[in-house]
């Protein structure tokens, strides 16, 4: 058993510039919306320096004059300018994060679309799981840059440089002692940064070794216990856990020291400052207003450079995920409409044709130069011990995979010289277990073909008794079905992909045949579907059960990937070849469950 | 259970660091107290600076705000490091606790869990348990402070002014909890928005097949987009509350800072105050503004601390239904067991459904006993019923005549080498996988006549031939970036690293199913040769495995239907006798 793929915990690169394009391009279609944020995190920016501002100006004005006339007046300015920022922040922040959800909305549309698109092999490939965590957390992770990586820096970098301006334009003297501390504030938040990022990236290093380590010893645990090595991988995960906790321990200390180091650049600007600044009020060049404002404005003016040192591991992660999306959206069908590609529209009476088809999946050869062909109507069974290349017939004829040499002919054109919709809306598929979608019956039967009537529904329900089903369901065609159809039986599911196919009228059906038992009733009643469903149309059937061939126009052998034997059940037992041991042993078979 | 009752379980925890929780309790005060003393440095300032001072004073002023930040800073260091450090301890403790809780839990604990929701207890709930005990147990204590400080501070300049400053403050802490419930309770309901469409990807990508034979991809592209669209506006709702959020906290901040400047300044005037305790209340005010918003997330990451707490007193508080019985008398180690097992009169039921009927049989030291029968005949149970992964109902299995639930864990899993139909190997190499079951005993890992020993059983398993082939040989790493081996190079690793640990007694649960017959009969051949004293307990879908066993047990349903070695079964023209033929019958097939 072999661990996880590591490809989610991989840390990666912090900033890429091409991705970084590519993601800013998804910006494009809201604009509008990142217009009204930019202005409204300026006007809040600008809002937010009036209060130190305004104590000046009541100092120097009104508490060192002693009037108090007009201090009314800057009282509800206040008031006025707290009520606009609050509107001005609420608009900042809802227009954010509303884009950050219209992007992910538009990246998962994409995402969904590709997928849709890409082909099945590519399925065969990529677990499920996968797959849906790039459409769930990789898309989540790239909202947090978005909706506050975004906004927060544009809101650091104004609130940043309205400070400056405005202690500038109160007094230049002052202002360059204020900011004579900030290379300092670059120093110590350039040592920071580098620390934390070495040490985030090995904290994440032992956070996915613990990860891995305890997957291993949970599904491995009996053997841990058999082998009675319960102290030895105790040792191992403890040896892990504890690298983990002194990366974490080094971590703490950068922490510890990056924010009262921070807080004390923050001190000595203020007692710089007071120094010189009170020296000047001495002299009577600064007012004590001002002195009490820059005081106020030194406060404020740190956060947002240690801020923006923290939308570092936001930028990381998206950079991360961005990398796994893109390359999902990167990945080019193979199997698509070829320019030459059109509809056929007529002949339309299903007849197949394989001429020298030999594929492999894989480096292993599937089927190897088989060539035979179903007249129109004709109804085939092919038979095989499992591995012998019965199911790639079907992912051939429906294009799922395209052959590797020799071809594979509808009504007497190549698939690959028709469009896909063109070619697959011949035929109608039966699988083993038949596979049902949330949803209503009706959409199940209906699979998305708007002009099927109800009554049509009902009718193709009828002729393949599925009737029955629809009428034990409280709410007829309006009866819910769960995922997967798991609160109906096998048989029933069975009944409802047989009157689907039917609804569906092709010209060519495909029938998995289901190797799960099924109760004798409901086997008859989809034994007696089946004859109604085959009636006038070529049928191909892939029979797990010898029973099933029997009545049957061809019977068509195939042995590890080679056609060996083709003719009537009867015609076939008198071969004496494959086809009658195989019957022998499935009568054997039988006889084996039958207890 | 209680909050307290739960809580009280992570106080063992907490008290093995007690002295360290005092200094950085200590410099919590002292941090907390000596960042409050700055604001008043300033009113001094301020207030000398209206009435006239001396530069020599402003440069005192000056270096006691440098020296306050200095030791407020080393305190604030030294809490964060102790406070901050002694979570990630405790962290370290509880996973460790954690991990080797589950060493102890049975096979069926497992088959009962999913191993994601184990992991996830061991990891975000752990961590979130870790937040609880560290941040915020420090926000807690350092906000509680600097509130009551402050406002003493603040009274102590003018009560009167103290007064209508805190008006919108309690304001600020009821927008915090009462916007932190309907966040949540509207994010749960984002969380259902993602379940959805997470199940509608799930069910269209796994039904690819379907989907596309159909021409279903524009229905399915609609029904995503309906979900998407659910999500959105679910996201909507959040949005427009939790965008309120922030900008409300300004307001009442505001409004406070707003009463300051105009009540403040005129009691300046009115000679009430003086302009540096108006400049310090601003300072106070500020710092106060903090607890406020602290106040709310701290009471979230409690609640989630305790919830995770009590998911991972779930597994911490599952009694191990398997007991080691403790030491025996006679059989103290593995090699004091002879290998005669028996079963006797057999019944077992597992989850409510019964499994075995009434199965007896003995098998001689040396004997090879042979189990067959269709799918879901009970033949795994039985083996597992051995080495006790499953717990056996008390005399009904036996080893030299002992019940094995009275025979010490490590003696009767130590003279027991089990080999599963799906082995489960380990990401290293191949040589320490071999040589796993004998890791941490006294041989140290790779000495060289351990390594003849790997060796040994390496040629037993017939893995020598594959090991030629691999880059580097016995060194190569299972899965990941070495060589993913075969179904059947894993079973015989498996069987390998059984037979290192010398067994009394080999099982092998189906353990050839996925190796060529040839090969099979080259390794049984074998193991005939050179552990002709151990008993063998052979499960298998093969004639060919078990024709040559001593004693072949045909079950099915639970109950042995019939029992003898091979001529005498297939002369009986039952059951065995069919599986008999139809393998036959496949060999020639197979042939053709």
């Amino acid at each position: 058993m072999s661990v996880a793929p590591m490809d989610e915990e991989v840390v990666g690169k912090a900033y890429d510039s091409r991705l970084m394009w590519r993601l800013l391009g998804y910006l494009r279609p809201h604009w509008s919306g990142v217009t009204v944020a930019l202005v409204a995190i300026a006007g809040h920016s600008i809002m937010q320096l009036a209060q130190p501002y305004l104590t000046k100006v009541v100092i120097d004005q009104h508490i060192l004059t002693g009037t108090l006339d007009g201090l009314d007046q800057i009282a509800l300015l206040f008031l006025v300018i707290l009520l606009t920022s609050f509107v001005l922040e609420y608009a900042e922040t809802y227009t954010m994060q509303m884009m950050g959800q219209r992007i992910m909305y538009d990246l998962r549309m994409q995402i969904y679309r590709h997928l849709q698109r890409l082909d099945v092999r590519f399925y065969d490939r990529n677990p499920v799981g996968r797959l849906m965590t790039r459409v769930t957390t990789d898309v989540d992770a790239l909202n947090d840059l978005f909706a506050s990586g975004v906004i927060s820096v544009f809101r650091d970098l104004f609130t940043l440089l309205g400070i400056m301006a405005i202690l500038l334009f109160m007094d230049w003297r002052l202002a360059v002692v204020a900011f004579s501390v900030l290379p300092l504030i670059v120093v110590v938040t350039l040592w920071f940064r580098a620390h934390a990022r070495e040490s985030y990236r090995r904290v994440r290093g032992w956070v996915a070794r613990i990860n891995a380590t305890l997957q291993e010893n949970i599904t491995g645990m009996s053997t841990v216990q058999l082998f009675r090595q319960e102290r030895h991988s105790f040792g191992q995960f403890d040896d892990i856990n504890r690298a983990h906790r002194d990366a974490n321990l080094d971590s703490v200390f950068y922490y510890a020291t990056f924010y009262p180091a921070i807080e004390f650049v923050g001190a000595l600007a203020t007692a710089l400052i007071i120094w010189f600044g009170g020296g000047w009020t001495l002299e009577n060049t600064l007012t004590l207003g001002s002195l009490v404002a820059f005081l106020q404005y030194s406060q404020r003016f740190f956060r947002p450079i240690s801020d923006l040192s923290e939308k570092f591991n936001i930028l990381q992660s998206a950079m991360a995920s961005s990398e796994r999306v893109f390359g999902l959206l990167d990945t080019s069908a193979e199997i698509t409409d070829r320019p030459t590609s059109r509809a056929v529209t007529k002949p339309r009476d299903g007849r197949l044709t394989f001429d020298h088809v030999s594929f492999a999946y894989r480096d292993e050869d599937v089927l190897r130069d088989v060539s035979f062909s179903i007249a129109p109507g004709e109804r085939v069974g092919i038979v095989g011990a499992t591995g012998a290349g019965k199911t790639t017939l079907i992912n051939l004829l429906l294009r799922f995979y395209d052959v590797n040499q020799g071809s594979v002919s509808v009504d007497g054109v190549d698939v690959r010289d028709m469009s896909l919709s063109n070619l697959r809306c011949r035929f109608g598929l039966v699988l083993q277990e038949g596979y049902l979608f949330s949803g209503t019956i009706r959409d199940n039967i209906a699979m998305g073909q708007e002009r099927l009537t109800d009554d049509a529904i009902l009718t193709a329900a009828r002729h393949v008794h599925a009737d029955r089903v629809i009428d034990r369901l409280s709410d007829g065609l309006d009866s819910v079905v769960v995922e997967r159809g798991a609160t109906l039986s096998v048989g029933e599911k069975q009944l409802l992909s047989l009157a689907r196919a039917l609804a569906f009228d092709p010209a060519v059906l495909i029938l998995d045949e289901a190797t799960s038992s099924i109760d004798t009733d409901t086997e008859l009643l989809i034994q007696d579907g089946l004859r109604t469903l085959m009636d006038g149309r070529t049928t191909i059937a892939i029979a797990h059960r010898l029973s099933t061939v029997q009545d049957m126009d061809r019977v068509i052998v195939f042995h590890r990937g080679e056609l060996r034997e083709s003719g009537t059940h009867q015609e076939l037992l008198a071969l004496r070849g494959i086809y009658y041991r195989l019957y022998q042993l499935q009568y054997k078979d039988q006889e084996f469950d039958g207890r | 259970m209680r909050i307290g009752a739960s809580l009280r379980k992570l106080i063992p925890y907490l008290a093995r660091y007690q002295r360290r929780f005092a200094v950085g309790f200590v410099s919590l005060i002292l941090a907390t107290g000596i960042q409050l003393v700055s604001p008043w440095v300033l009113k001094l300032a301020v207030d000398d600076l209206t009435r006239g001072v001396t530069r020599q004073k402003l440069a005192v002023y000056a270096g006691v705000l440098i020296a306050v930040a200095l030791a407020g800073g080393y305190f604030r260091f030294l809490m964060r490091r102790i406070v901050i450090g002694i979570s990630r301890q405790i962290e370290y403790d509880l996973r460790n606790d954690f991990f080797s809780y589950l060493q102890r839990l049975p096979l069926a604990y497992f088959q009962r869990h999913r191993t994601g929701d184990l992991m996830s207890r061991a990891t975000n709930d752990l961590n979130a348990v870790r937040m609880m005990v560290g941040p915020a147990i420090m926000y807690s204590c350092s906000t509680s402070i600097v509130f009551v400080v402050g406002v003493l501070m603040m009274l102590s300049i003018s009560p009167q002014l103290t007064l209508f400053v805190l008006l919108p403050l309690p304001f600020v802490s009821l927008v915090v909890r009462g916007f932190g419930r309907a966040i949540y309770r509207r994010s749960e309901q984002i969380q259902e928005a993602l379940a959805h469409l997470s199940s509608t990807t799930q069910e269209a990508l796994a039904g690819v097949r379907v989907v596309r034979a159909y021409g279903r991809e524009a229905v399915e592209i609609k029904r995503f987009r309906r979900s998407n669209d659910d999500y959105l506006s679910r996201s909507r709702a959040v949005i427009q509350l939790q965008g309120l959020f922030y900008p409300s906290m300004s307001l009442f901040l505001g409004l406070s800072a707003l009463i300051v400047l105009w009540l403040g300044s005129r009691l300046v005037v009115a000679n009430q105050i003086t302009v540096g305790d108006f400049v310090a209340f601003n300072g106070y005010l500020v710092m106060l503004s903090w607890p406020m918003i602290a106040f709310g997330w701290v009471t979230n990451m409690l609640q989630r601390g305790l919830a995770a707490w009590r998911r991972m007193l779930d597994v911490l508080e599952t009694q191990p239904s398997i007991r080691d019985p403790g030491p025996h008398p006679s059989l103290r180690t593995p090699s004091d067991i002879v290998g005669r097992v028996e079963f006797r009169d057999l019944t077992f039921a597992y989850d409510g459904q019964p499994v075995l009927d009434g199965v007896s049989a003995t098998v001689e030291p040396g004997q090879m006993l042979a189990v067959v029968g269709p799918t879901g005949a009970g033949k795994s149970t039985l083996v597992d019923l051995l080495p006790r992964l499953l717990d056996p109902p008390s005399g009904s299995v036996l080893i030299d005549g002992v019940d094995v639930r009275e025979i010490p864990l490590s003696v009767l899993r130590g003279a027991i080498g089990y080999v599963p139909q799906e082995p489960f190997l380990f990401s290293r190499s191949i040589a320490h996988n071999v040589a796993f079951g004998t890791l941490g005993s006294e041989l140290p890992a790779r000495t060289d006549s351990d390594n003849c020993s790997i060796s040994q059983v390496v040629d037993i398993a017939r893995l020598d031939k594959d090991i030629v082939d691999f880059p580097e040989g016995l060194d190569t790493m299972v899965g990941e970036r070495g060589v993913t081996l075969s179904g059947g190079q894993k079973q015989r690793t498996a069987i390998a690293r059984a037979l290192l640990t010398d067994p009394r007694i080999l099982i092998l649960d189906d353990a050839l199913s996925a190796v060529d017959t040839q090969t099979e009969e080259e390794i049984l051949v074998q193991l005939r040769r050179r552990f002709r004293q151990r008993t063998s307990i052979v499960v298998s879908h093969r004639i060919s495995t078990v024709r040559d066993a001593d004693l072949i047990l045909v079950l099915d349903q639970g109950k042995v239907v019939e029992c003898g070695t091979h001529d005498e079964l297939v002369r009986q023209a039952g059951l065995y006798a069919g599986l008999y033929r139809k393998q036959l019958l496949e060999a020639e097939l197979e042939a053709s």
